[in-house]
């Protein structure tokens, strides 16, 4: 087994905290992982991405190659097709669809849609307002992460469990709105 | 077993910790900052069993990290690519001195210059210090690699230099720990004289490094991380140095890579491994994440007619990072293919956050130079630097720490009227105050303009030595006080900030303007941990 999944938005988007919830679950069922993640410069309102590689051999490359990733999970739907080069051939792409918009050139939202919906295996969630219905908006990376989760081979459970790990710091209804979002989002998921 | 989930740096960081040191010493500067975040955030940081705060400048670290080892204790100092420059003097001085207790000095390369200024490489450092350098391969060697650089770095009584690429040191993985070695005994050198570099004992200290230069590279601490792996098609040799074999193997499924393979993660190496090689393979292929170090001493100035590819040949771009595309290509395979990029996607420059008060400082600016038809300011690398961009597009250099100050020092001599440099509160104190001595020791009429944000910003907000002091530092230096005037950017104040800025511009001696507003990041950071500060006590 091994997944190729890169992981993108804007800073501050929490695209870390979805790569660390997937990281742990993979540590948990003692697979090899590999996650490269973006700091400095690109942290002011500037793309990120992570690089999240699992598998059930180690791992070489910190970095995925072009044309060979499984999965693209965005917080974003801009950041979802920059990184379309990277995407192999019937990978999936899971995006928000509410644009993050800091640039005055940002491009129209539905051309953007239009683009995405090229690609054949894509699901596009309106994350923002699930969240916000599940109790916070904050919480709109785990619902992208809930709709993502039939895509990785990591059993549902152990994502649940690394989720509570994840928040379990922050309070137990901060793992409530967190588990309804990313159980939601998978709910979308599965009737595509 | 215990497998904890590390950064590279994070990893470097442990294991520094496991290998029993005292004192780490940085500065902040991306892709290195995370090993002292790291350490101070440790049990062993909080209790103050290891000390670990912020130094002023990479050679102020450095030399702290040199003081410890005197004292006979395991000492670290990291840094960015760029800090090792301002480091050297020290650095390829200590190798001279030697150490006592293990001295290991980290630099965090940044190849394609993800945010850097330039994308040097640090193996040549230890080439210029004859100092053996450690490049790790990932994760796991970063932990187990700082071990054996502390016993050999005693051994041999010399500093050992780390070297990581953005790319390890920004990438997380599985790392086995080791059980902790305790700190090392207070003890001072039997020989303390071997510091005074006087030229008398500073030639033969020297004589002696060359002497150990030669003999380390057969000590198994270093050899053994260098390996030869044999292969069936030797039509091709490969040498890959630090993480480039991991690029190289990501081609190959199953491992199965066909040609003689020399994986080189240390420095330097004997001419022997080499000939496992060269005695196999007419054509070789070199791979290195950084400048073509090996490549070059391959190749030499008398070409024996090998076919030798890499980077100077262009089978490798000649700049920029590896990735395992790029040594795809070198190699014939035919690379993986994604979509392309619709048209429509739009790239995201970083901009100043909502709030910021710098970009009420640049606003500021921008208004009090009009009247002269100056261009802009010089100005120095921080979060500031993105006054280049639009809308402000006021800033006309960003060359080193320091430089704004000096660089307008020299335009002043040159004649430029008004003469101004805009530097961050902790690039000033980094580098910037002998610059302003400078200015103060000839009357230059320049006005500094200190950006002061009450920490180190760009790099994710660490504590900046500045806060609170900058006041007493100019004064201190000798600038006049009633030239040492104090702003608060915001918009409201707009019309008096302006006006206090050319006046001291009109000020034909040195002055300075310290714009104080906390950083709004940093501030937000403050509020949070002072709430959850609070709700503990509470609950006690
Ligand atoms: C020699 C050197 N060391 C470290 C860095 C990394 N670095 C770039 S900007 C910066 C922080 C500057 O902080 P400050 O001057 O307070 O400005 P701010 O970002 O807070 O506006 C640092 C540490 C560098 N570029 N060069």
């Amino acid at each position: 087994m091994k997944k190729d999944i890169i992981i993108a938005g804007v800073g501050g988007q929490g695209i870390l905290s979805i790569a660390a919830t997937i990281g742990l679950a993979a540590v948990e069922k003692n697979m090899f992982l590999k996650q490269s993640e973006v700091h400095g410069m690109s942290q002011r309102g500037g793309d990120v991405v992570s690089h999240l590689r699992i598998s059930d051999k180690p791992i070489h490359s910190d970095l995925i190659p072009y044309g060979t990733s499984d999965l693209i999970i965005s917080v974003e739907p801009m950041e979802a097709l920059r990184h379309l080069p990277w995407l192999a051939p019937g990978g999936w792409i899971v995006t928000n669809s509410n644009p993050y918009v800091n640039i005055s050139d940002y491009p129209p939202v539905d051309e953007i849609i239009k683009n995405i919906k090229k690609v054949k295996n894509s699901i596009i969630v309106d994350a923002d307002s699930i969240a916000a219905d599940c109790g916070s908006i904050k919480a709109a990376n785990m619902v992208i992460l809930g709709a993502a989760s039939p895509f990785m081979g990591i059993p549902l459970e152990n994502l649940e469990d690394a989720l509570k790990k994840m928040f379990s710091k922050k309070g137990e209804q901060i793992v409530e709105i967190n588990l309804k979002a990313f159980r939601s989002g998978r709910k979308i998921a599965e009737v595509q | 077993m215990q497998r904890l989930l590390l950064l590279g740096d994070e990893a470097i960081a442990q294991g520094a910790i496991d290998a029993g040191i005292s004192g780490m010493y940085a500065y902040p500067g991306t892709p290195s900052t995370e090993i002292m975040e790291y350490i101070q955030a440790s049990p062993e940081g909080k209790s103050g069993r290891i000390e670990c705060r912020w130094s002023s400048n990479e050679k102020t670290a450095v030399e702290t990290a040199l003081g410890m080892s005197y004292c006979g204790k395991r000492a670290m100092a990291a840094m960015k690519h760029v800090g090792l420059n301002v480091a050297a003097d020290a650095f390829i001085n200590s190798a001279i001195t030697g150490v006592n207790g293990g001295l290991i000095i980290v630099a965090a390369d940044d190849p394609s210059m993800h945010s850097s200024q330039n994308e040097q490489d640090s193996r040549f450092y230890g080439k210029f210090a004859h100092v053996p350098v450690y490049e790790p391969r990932n994760q796991q060697e970063a932990y187990d690699m700082v071990f054996d650089a502390f016993e050999l770095s005693e051994k041999y009584s010399l500093p050992v230099l780390m070297r990581i690429p953005t790319r390890l040191a920004h990438s997380r993985s599985g790392v086995v720990k080791r059980r902790q070695i305790p700190e090392k005994k207070f003890r001072l050198p039997d020989d303390s004289r071997r510091f005074i570099l006087m030229p008398a004992i500073a030639r033969k200290r020297f004589k002696i490094l060359l002497e150990n230069y030669e003999k380390l590279q057969f000590d198994n601490r270093l050899t053994k991380y260098n390996t030869f792996k044999d292969g069936p098609d030797r039509s091709l040799g490969i040498i890959a140095c630090g993480i480039a074999v991991n690029y190289l193997m990501e081609n190959f499924s199953d491992d199965e890579l066909p040609y003689p393979l020399l994986s080189v993660s240390t420095y330097p190496f004997s001419k022997d491994i080499i000939k496992d090689i060269t005695g196999r393979c007419r054509e070789i292929l070199v791979l290195e994440e950084g400048y073509p170090l090996v490549e070059e001493q391959l190749r030499g100035i008398l070409d024996e007619g090998r076919r030798i590819y890499g980077r100077m040949d262009g089978t490798i771009p000649r700049d920029g990072e590896l990735n395992p595309d790029i040594v795809a290509s070198a190699l014939g395979i035919k690379a993986g293919k994604g979509h392309t990029v619709p048209e429509i996607v739009k790239s995201r420059p970083p901009s100043f956050c909502k709030g910021c008060g710098h970009a009420d400082m640049f606003n500021a600016i921008v208004e009090a130079i009009k009247p002269y038809g100056i261009q802009g300011v010089f100005s120095d690398i921080g979060c500031y630097t993105l006054a280049a961009l639009p809308p402000y597009s006021c800033i006309n250099s960003c060359v080193d720490m320091g430089a704004s100050v000096t660089m307008a020092i020299g335009a002043a001599d040159a004649g430029l009227f008004p003469s101004i440099a805009v530097i961050g509160d902790s690039t000033f104190t980094h580098s910037g105050m002998p610059g302003l001595l400078d200015a103060v020791a000839k009357n230059s009429p320049v006005t500094i303009i200190i950006a002061d944000n009450l920490t180190t910003g760009m790099t994710g907000g660490q504590e900046s030595n500045a806060t609170g002091r900058l006041q007493s530092i100019c004064t201190g230096i000798g600038v006049a006080p009633e030239h040492v005037r104090t702003i608060v950017p915001l918009r409201r104040n707009h019309e008096e900030n302006v006006r206090i800025m050319r006046e001291e511009f009109e000020y034909r001696g040195p002055s300075v303007v310290i714009a104080t507003r906390e950083c709004i990041q940093a501030g937000a950071r403050r509020r949070k941990s002072e709430k959850s500060e609070k709700q503990k006590n509470n609950e006690e």
